[in-house]
């Protein structure tokens, strides 16, 4: 690896825990030469007090984000999958071993995976999104006029929480709303319920996702492109390559692997969207997504064992897909130089 | 290099996390079977409850304070607090996996009839609580668990001005006559003739409160309890859906459903915006503010009976709210269960928000007065089979008291989801009478 790609994104990443032992290191080592000048005695002390303490610095670090990531991710992942072995209601003390019987109904109800068609949407969404947040973070990472001002605009949606979207949205849909406005000023009247058939609202919901989720986007890419050192331009514009070639042979490989970060990300993302289309038109009119469904089995069915079940299916085909892709597409070293 | 050892520590931790918590499932039992028996001396009885409710409105804007004032000069020594919950159902049904759900609560839907022992302590024989209406609703094994906070009767409220102006002052007494009535105030007002509320949804629910309306039938809701066929032509299900069904299709409800707003509802049904809406007798008061907001007046706002007519009268179904229950982990059980009499019987809510009293034998509220006076007959819808209703309902996935099934009728009527009123009711029966066979046992 280059230095390039070191502090690339997914350089860090990659090197995470490596590079942080050793500033860890280093950081320990810095207070001790003040402390090696008063005398060798307190020094050789010092030193065989440090060692225990220098193992156990890095768990003390880490202490906190364990402790939250396992009270708020592993316990309640390892409850769901329990749960998805009973036929567990919800609020019943009562609960029973049913086995694999949930899995079982889930495998013979194709029904239930019908919801993913509407996944399609999303995911056709999120390549708009790519390309979109792609062609903004190299435009930006140009010098151009008001870059950090457009920058900041991009980025803003993905700061809004995805209730108030929902709710911002709603208005902007609605019958006589600010879509329907906007279209009169430019002398365009439909009189189109834009959620009120299944099409029309699953590419509305999605056009709202890739509003929200292009500022996410954007921000990953000029973060690979601004970690592209200056002089490769330099070179390859006294060579003659103009703003498409220097995009196609500079940008392009060295974000490579962000982009194929950003591709996991939609497809796991458009495999279970919820926030959106819950809140905006609660799955109905054909928007129902496959974790809507789900909520759906677990607090209006009461359900909870066959949601479990559910949940633990949608996590397994999300790994499966995953990692399908990346056999299709490894993650090979970018060599810029 | 530190990485295997931080798998194996981390898998150690994980291990030792589900080892506990498996150690904690099983949910908390309790003293079961000690009734809440209202207590003997109002002035000895002491402690502090807390009642849950999902009226965060009267909470904030002090109204249950002052109810609770009023229940002091009585149980001085009794100290009441409120807590409000937005989510009532999803919260309280979470809680309630712990002890601590309050010492007075509503009983969440998704509670199972059998559970209420577990939960709930008894307040007293079949017999001795035959004084209040809906009570075979929580009644396990003889004893009551639950005693409903209030009544209401189901209908269609209106604005007078607009169905007088379409040339429409006397009820409907058929369905086709209704929709006529829509038609001409749609024609001759321009207002919306009929409001589903589709976004919000649970207004769709109430719909389902019609259930014996037209067989003017008490035990129309226990009937539902086998492989009926619910919807099938001539059935109570099949007349009220029908009727949403044709209101939506002929292009008599609001022109996108699917961005309606309840709270805009009722400010547009009190200026005259919207003509009709399928409520509970609970909303009339709340329209009345509404149009009285608007500048008219609390009289514009009318309440008829769904228009089917039964030997020459029509029908409206009563049918319990919420029902209040006493925990079973409650330690002041005579406290709560006097809260529970006195809000009931002595706190004038049930006047106050014009609704029925769930004392059998108080009055009927100003605002069925028109239900009163032409003779509209009431009747308590039975619970008695509620809970097996329910087991089918939820193991068909279709939900009667859920407004998943009738957004995909107003779907259906409108053209946007596939098939026909006759394969869309003879799906629901078919799945209805497929899961009564195996929710039965």
């Amino acid at each position: 690896m280059t230095q390039t790609t070191d502090t690339a994104p997914e350089g860090p990443a990659m090197t995470g825990r490596s590079s942080t032992d050793e500033k860890t290191g280093t950081g320990h080592g810095r207070p001790r030469p003040p402390g090696r000048r008063r005398g060798p005695t307190t020094a050789r002390a010092r030193s065989w007090r440090d060692a225990p303490l220098r193992r156990i610095t890095p768990w003390l670090f880490l202490a906190v984000p364990l402790a939250l990531l396992i009270t708020f991710t592993y316990v309640p992942v390892a409850s769901m999958i329990s749960y998805s072995f009973t036929d567990w209601d919800g609020v019943s003390p009562r609960r029973e071993n049913v086995g694999f019987d949930n899995y079982v109904r889930i495998f013979t109800r194709p029904e239930l995976f019908r919801v993913f068609f509407v996944s399609g949407y999303y995911l056709a969404a999120s390549v708009v999104q790519i390309v979109v947040a792609l062609y903004f973070a190299v435009i930006l990472s140009f010098n151009l006029r008001f870059r950090n001002f457009f920058k900041g605009i991009l980025f803003f949606p993905y700061l809004i929480n995805g209730v108030a979207i929902g709710f911002v949205f709603l208005y902007f849909f609605q019958d006589g709303g600010t879509l329907d406005s906007v279209l009169a000023w430019l002398g365009v009247s439909t009189d189109h319920p834009w959620l009120g058939d299944p099409t029309s609202a699953n590419v509305s919901l999605a056009g709202v996702s890739v509003w929200r989720f292009t500022g996410l986007n954007f921000v990953l890419f000029l973060g690979a492109i601004q970690s592209i050192p200056g002089e490769l331009y330099e070179a390859a514009e006294l060579d003659g390559a103009g703003k498409w070639k220097q995009f196609r042979h500079i940008i392009a490989p060295s974000i490579k692997p962000v982009i194929s970060l950003s591709v996991i990300l939609a497809i796991s993302g458009s495999l279970s969207v919820f926030e959106i289309p819950y809140i905006m038109t609660g799955g109905a009119t054909g928007t129902q997504t496959f974790v809507i469904q789900t909520v759906k089995l677990a607090f209006q069915f009461n359900k909870t064992g066959l949601a479990s079940a559910a949940a633990v299916v949608l996590l397994l085909i999300i790994l499966l897909v995953t990692w399908i892709q990346r056999r299709l597409v490894p993650d090979d070293k970018v060599d810029l130089v | 290099m530190g990485n295997k050892k931080t798998t194996a520590l981390s898998g150690a931790v994980l291990a030792g996390v589900m080892l506990a918590l498996s150690a904690c499932g099983g949910g908390g039992g309790g003293a079961t079977g000690e009734v809440a028996a209202p207590p003997a001396d109002p002035k000895e009885v002491s402690g502090e409850i807390k009642v849950l409710t999902q009226r965060t409105d009267l909470v904030q804007n002090g109204t249950l304070r002052r109810y609770a004032a009023e229940f002091n000069k009585t149980y001085p020594k009794v100290k009441v607090t409120f807590d409000g919950i937005t989510d009532y159902e999803g919260e309280v049904k979470i809680r309630m996996n712990t002890r601590e759900y309050g010492d007075v609560l509503f009983i969440p839907g998704a509670v199972a009839k059998n559970d209420y022992p577990t939960f709930f302590a008894p307040l007293g024989t079949t017999a001795e609580l035959s004084k209040y209406r809906f009570s075979d609703k929580t009644e396990v094994d003889g004893k009551v668990y639950g005693i409903a906070q209030f009544g209401t009767a189901n209908g269609f409220v209106y604005n007078k001005r607009l169905w007088e102006r379409a040339g429409v002052t006397a009820w409907p007494k058929t369905t086709e006559e209704f929709l006529a009535g829509l038609e001409a105030v749609k024609e001759k007002t321009g207002a919306t003739p009929y409001y589903t509320n589709f976004k919000d949804g649970w207004p769709l629910v109430q719909w389902t409160n019609n259930l014996g309306v037209v067989g003017c039938d008490a035990q129309a809701g226990n009937a539902l309890a086998g492989a009926v066929s619910p919807w099938k032509p001539g059935s109570e299900l099949n007349a009220t859906d029908g009727l949403l069904y044709e209101i939506v299709k002929r292009g008599l409800s609001e022109k996108d459903p699917t961005t309606t707003n309840w709270e805009t509802s009722k400010a547009l049904l009190g200026e005259g915006r919207i003509a009709t809406m399928m409520l509970g007798s609970w909303s009339i008061t709340q329209m009345q503010d509404a149009a009285k907001r608007a500048g008219g007046s609390a009289d514009d706002i009318g309440f008829m009976p769904f228009p089917v007519q039964k030997d020459g009268k029509h029908c409206a179904a009563l049918v319990s709210d919420y029902q209040q229950a006493v925990s079973v982990h409650s330690h002041n059980k005579p406290a709560a269960r006097a809260w529970v009499d006195w809000f009931t019987e002595k706190s004038g809510f049930a006047e106050k928000e014009g609704v029925v009293s769930a004392v059998k034998s108080a009055p009927m509220p100003a605002t069925l007065k028109d239900f009163v006076d032409n003779d509209v007959t009431f009747f308590d819808r039975s619970e008695a089979k509620t809970a097996a209703v329910n087991d089918i309902d939820e193991a068909a996935e279709i939900g009667l008291n859920k407004q998943d099934y009738r957004q995909k009728l107003i779907d259906t009527a409108r053209g946007v989801a596939k098939g026909s009123l006759d394969d869309f009711f003879a799906d629901l029966d078919k799945r209805w009478d497929e899961a009564a066979k195996t929710a039965g046992s």
